[in-house]
């Protein structure tokens, strides 16, 4: 889990190019699958299984003409019997994102939890955005929310993160929240202090862009 | 059922009665085994096995097949050219006709008492008797209708069951649908054919395949009642029938499971499918995992720890509903590759091994391509069942549409602990990078899966798929298997022209794999692929029921005519137009064994790479 080092990042002809690890978690069934598929292959599936273990995907985002951003995302089945392996995901995350579902108070309470295990054991300069994602059910059919938006927010607001409200199913705000949160992340100072001690630093690729996505190992292979 | 003469009956010569009923026949010599031969049947099985299983030992490999028999004229005439006849015996293959012919107890007689001059020879021999009493006008008869596919004909009591198979899986309205009352959709639930059921042995509903459990919730609580009165009178309940429904319950430790089964299926192989349910439910929990669940508190809901892998569940219980060759003969299927191929596919896999990994697998379109692993531990066909079943039966891993790492216990394997799976699905286009594919539904889709008991070595196992991939590529290794997995399996008609058969099932019993041709064109159907797996899961209950000691089976109803022949080495099933005479299914047997033979090394994994 751990062969490959936290953020790259590297200039070469004007080029910007890093890489972060994203880490998805929540509750079980409140679409954190069904946000990476529509993030990364701009598809949606409604009648959609559970994810079993973790699934790893990767996506690249242009953030402007010179900047290229990686994700390498987890996403994580969110069912209790998975708990004990989540920190093996968020562990070297450079950035998380917290699912609920809008028309479920109790996965707020849930994202909650999570947004409270990542403070407390992840990187400390970790990027958190919470995500309230049905926002088509609501729609559709307002008396359906469970979640004021903006109470939501106003939780978000206080815990530091990013926030959005999502839906999967029309890719309404999916694009903008993988945005947001490449824009907050450190483009231009990637390294060591992004890890805590005792953490593999991340490495510094200054070599041209191309090319990069496969030396996996980056600079450490123990 | 399917009008297969009772398997108790023995020897597999019972079933002639039955046979050509249309036009009647004259009357045949006595082709039954007379009580003297029963009694010394019964008096001394053990000794007829045995001298059994020494004789046949060899004969598969060929170098036992080396019996003088001629083949004899009125054989020939039976649809085959004589050039065909002379390739049989000059290859020496005569398997049923040796089997046979060792098999003193139980057909010698029949053959003995046959009016035929001709030695007792074979199986095929056996028929020459009745072949020269039947009329022209007989002959020419059977020659028409021996094109009638199997189920072409169906008789009234059967199209009734399988009717209302089309609506087997069927979801059935959950309350939010207006339109449905609870009876009506109680009544839809009674409709169908099979169900599974798991409760806890406190009463606590775990899963149903069919109906919410809201709607069955009473029926569970019957079900729960009727098993613990027996469980109470230390005398547990094992299955019972009502109607045309049979009821069989497995208890394991704090769960009950019950299958409920309108197909005629046999008790063992009802109980082999609730095996499966509990297996996936202990690769999902482990065993000391459901332990200590209940023994900390016995009135858990285990819904909750199970929570997502209903859809396990049930696309496990939906492939036996549906009759899978692979799980009623307990063996895997394999991509037919040249061995040389799979050779230099199993090196690549070996070379670019990883130090964690335990397994290593290749699988296309849910056959198996290349296995490798230690040399202390083999693969047990139930846990790769589970495997597969996750893989290709339920859409969650192929709808990720990435790489995925999978926590999962194996139970054969070690069902104290968890291993940990990578799986990567490729695209397997020459051009394609190793990128994953989209989350199509292809059935040829390629499947990478390493498995290792490190649940750190994610990007370990990731750079071995890479090299793996990356060598595959450079040999066309990959676009080899694509394309095999695109062809599928070869017709019968390729495989053994004018052979009059079917359809047919072939298990090597050492490699615990098989191999059937495809079911196109005659059991493409939901139907007609049920009816197919009806009438082999009979023949195989009838061979595997206990003290039946069945080799050579041969069935013939209004449907189909059927075939079963197991030795020491393989199982053998196939299938039929209802016309086709004894003669003609026995050729055509042999013709399939000829080329199981001959494309042994290519239709199975033989020990696969070992490291």
């Amino acid at each position: 889990m751990a062969s490959r080092a936290g953020p790259a990042a590297g200039r070469g002809m004007n080029t910007r190019f890093a890489q972060f690890k994203l880490v998805l978690l929540g509750e079980s069934a409140v679409g954190k699958s069904s946000i990476v598929l529509r993030f990364v292959k701009d598809q949606f599936d409604s009648y959609r299984e559970s994810t079993i273990g973790a699934a790893f995907l990767t996506q690249t985002i242009s953030l402007d003409e010179n900047t290229t951003v990686k994700f390498e995302i987890w996403d994580t089945a969110g069912q209790e019997r998975y708990k004990s392996l989540a920190p093996m995901y968020y562990r070297n995350a450079n950035c998380a994102v917290v699912v609920y579902d809008i028309t479920q108070s109790s996965s707020l309470d849930k994202a909650k939890a999570w947004v409270k295990e990542l403070q407390r054991q992840a990187n400390e300069n970790i990027i958190i955005a919470l995500a309230g994602n049905k926002l088509d059910l609501v729609s559709e059919q307002p008396d359906k929310r469970a979640v004021p938006t903006a109470e939501a927010e106003a939780y978000a607001n206080e815990a530091g993160l990013l926030f959005f409200e999502t839906s999967a199913k029309t890719a309404e705000n999916v694009q903008e929240l993988f945005t947001a949160i490449a824009k907050k992340l450190p483009l231009d100072q990637v390294g060591p202090r992004h890890t805590r001690p005792g953490q593999r630093p991340g490495g510094v690729n200054l070599g041209p862009a191309e090319g990069r996505d496969t030396q996996a190992g980056g600079p450490c292979s123990c | 059922m399917m009008g297969i003469e009772d398997a108790g009956s023995s020897s597999g010569a019972g079933a002639t009665h039955d046979e050509e009923r249309p036009p009647p026949l004259p009357p045949r010599p006595s082709l039954q085994p007379t009580p003297k031969d029963r009694a010394s049947l019964q008096s001394k099985p053990t000794t007829a096995l045995s001298s059994m299983t020494i004789q046949t030992l060899s004969f598969p490999d060929g170098s036992r097949g080396t019996f003088s028999t001629t083949v004899d004229d009125s054989a020939a005439d039976d649809r085959t050219s004589p050039t065909e006849g002379h390739d049989v015996s000059a290859l020496g293959f005569h398997p049923i006709g040796s089997a046979r012919k060792q098999d003193t107890d139980e057909s010698m007689s029949i053959m003995s008492m046959a009016p035929t001059m001709r030695p007792p020879g074979d199986l095929e021999s056996l028929l020459v008797g009745d072949m020269t009493k039947r009329s022209p006008a007989w002959m020419l008869l059977q020659s028409q209708s021996a094109s009638i596919q199997p189920f072409e004909v169906i008789r009234p009591d059967h199209s009734s069951t399988f009717a209302e198979f089309e609506r087997e899986f069927a979801d059935i309205p959950d309350e939010s649908n207006r339109d449905w009352n609870d009876g009506d959709r109680l009544q839809l639930w009674k409709s169908k054919l099979k169900h599974y059921m798991i409760l806890s042995s406190a009463g606590k509903p775990i899963y149903s395949r069919h109906g919410d459990l809201g709607l069955i919730n009473s029926s569970m609580g019957v079900v729960q009642t009727i098993i613990s009165f027996y469980e109470g009178a230390k005398s547990p309940l094992l299955g019972f029938t009502a109607g045309d429904t049979r009821f069989v319950i497995a208890t394991e430790g704090p769960l009950y499971f019950v299958a409920i089964s309108k197909l005629g299926e046999s008790d063992s192989q009802l109980r082999a499918q609730l095996n499966a349910l509990y297996m996936q439910i202990l690769s999902t929990l482990t065993l000391p995992g459901l332990t200590n669940i209940f023994a900390n508190r016995p009135s858990t809901d285990l819904r909750r720890p199970l929570q997502g892998t209903e859809t396990l569940l049930s696309s496990l219980a939906d492939s036996f509903t549906k009759g899978s060759p692979s799980v009623l003969l307990g063996a895997l299927e394999c991509l037919r590759l040249r061995k040389s191929h799979r050779h230099s596919i199993n090196n690549a896999f070996l070379k670019a091994r990883a130090e964690s990994l335990l397994y290593g697998l290749i699988v296309a379109g849910g056959k198996l391509v290349s296995v490798i692993r230690p040399r202390r531990h083999s693969l047990h066909p139930s846990d790769l069942q589970l495997i597969f079943n996750m893989l290709f039966e339920s859409g969650g891993i192929k709808a990720a549409g990435g790489e995925n790492w999978i926590p999962l216990c194996l139970p054969a394997f070690n069902n104290r602990g968890y291993l940990y799976m990578y799986v990567s699905f490729l695209d397997g286009r020459p051009d394609g990078s190793a990128s994953t594919t989209d989350a199509s539904d292809a059935d040829d889709a390629i499947a990478i899966i390493l498995i290792s008991p490190d649940k750190e070595s994610f990007f370990t196992l990731q750079k071995m798929r890479d090299d793996v991939v990356t060598e595959l590529k450079k040999k066309g290794h990959l676009d080899l298997i694509k394309a095999t997995a695109v062809q599928g399996r070869p017709l019968v008609t390729e495989i053994a022209p004018s052979a009059h058969i079917s359809h047919f099932l072939f298990k090597s019993r050492a490699n615990v794999q098989f191999c059937m041709p495809s079911l196109q064109p005659t059991f493409s159907s939901l139907i007609s692929h049920r009816r197919l797996m009806s009438l082999y899961s009979h023949l195989h209950a009838s061979m595997h029921a206990r003290h039946s000691h069945l080799k050579v089976l041969h069935c013939i109803s209004d449907e189909a005519t059927s075939l079963a022949w197991i030795t020491p080495i393989f199982e053998f099933y196939c299938v039929a137009g209802p016309n086709t005479s004894r003669a003609v299914i026995t050729q055509g047997a042999n013709k399939i064994m000829q080329w199981a033979k001959r494309e042994e090394e290519r239709l199975f994994i033989i020990g696969g790479g070992v490291f």
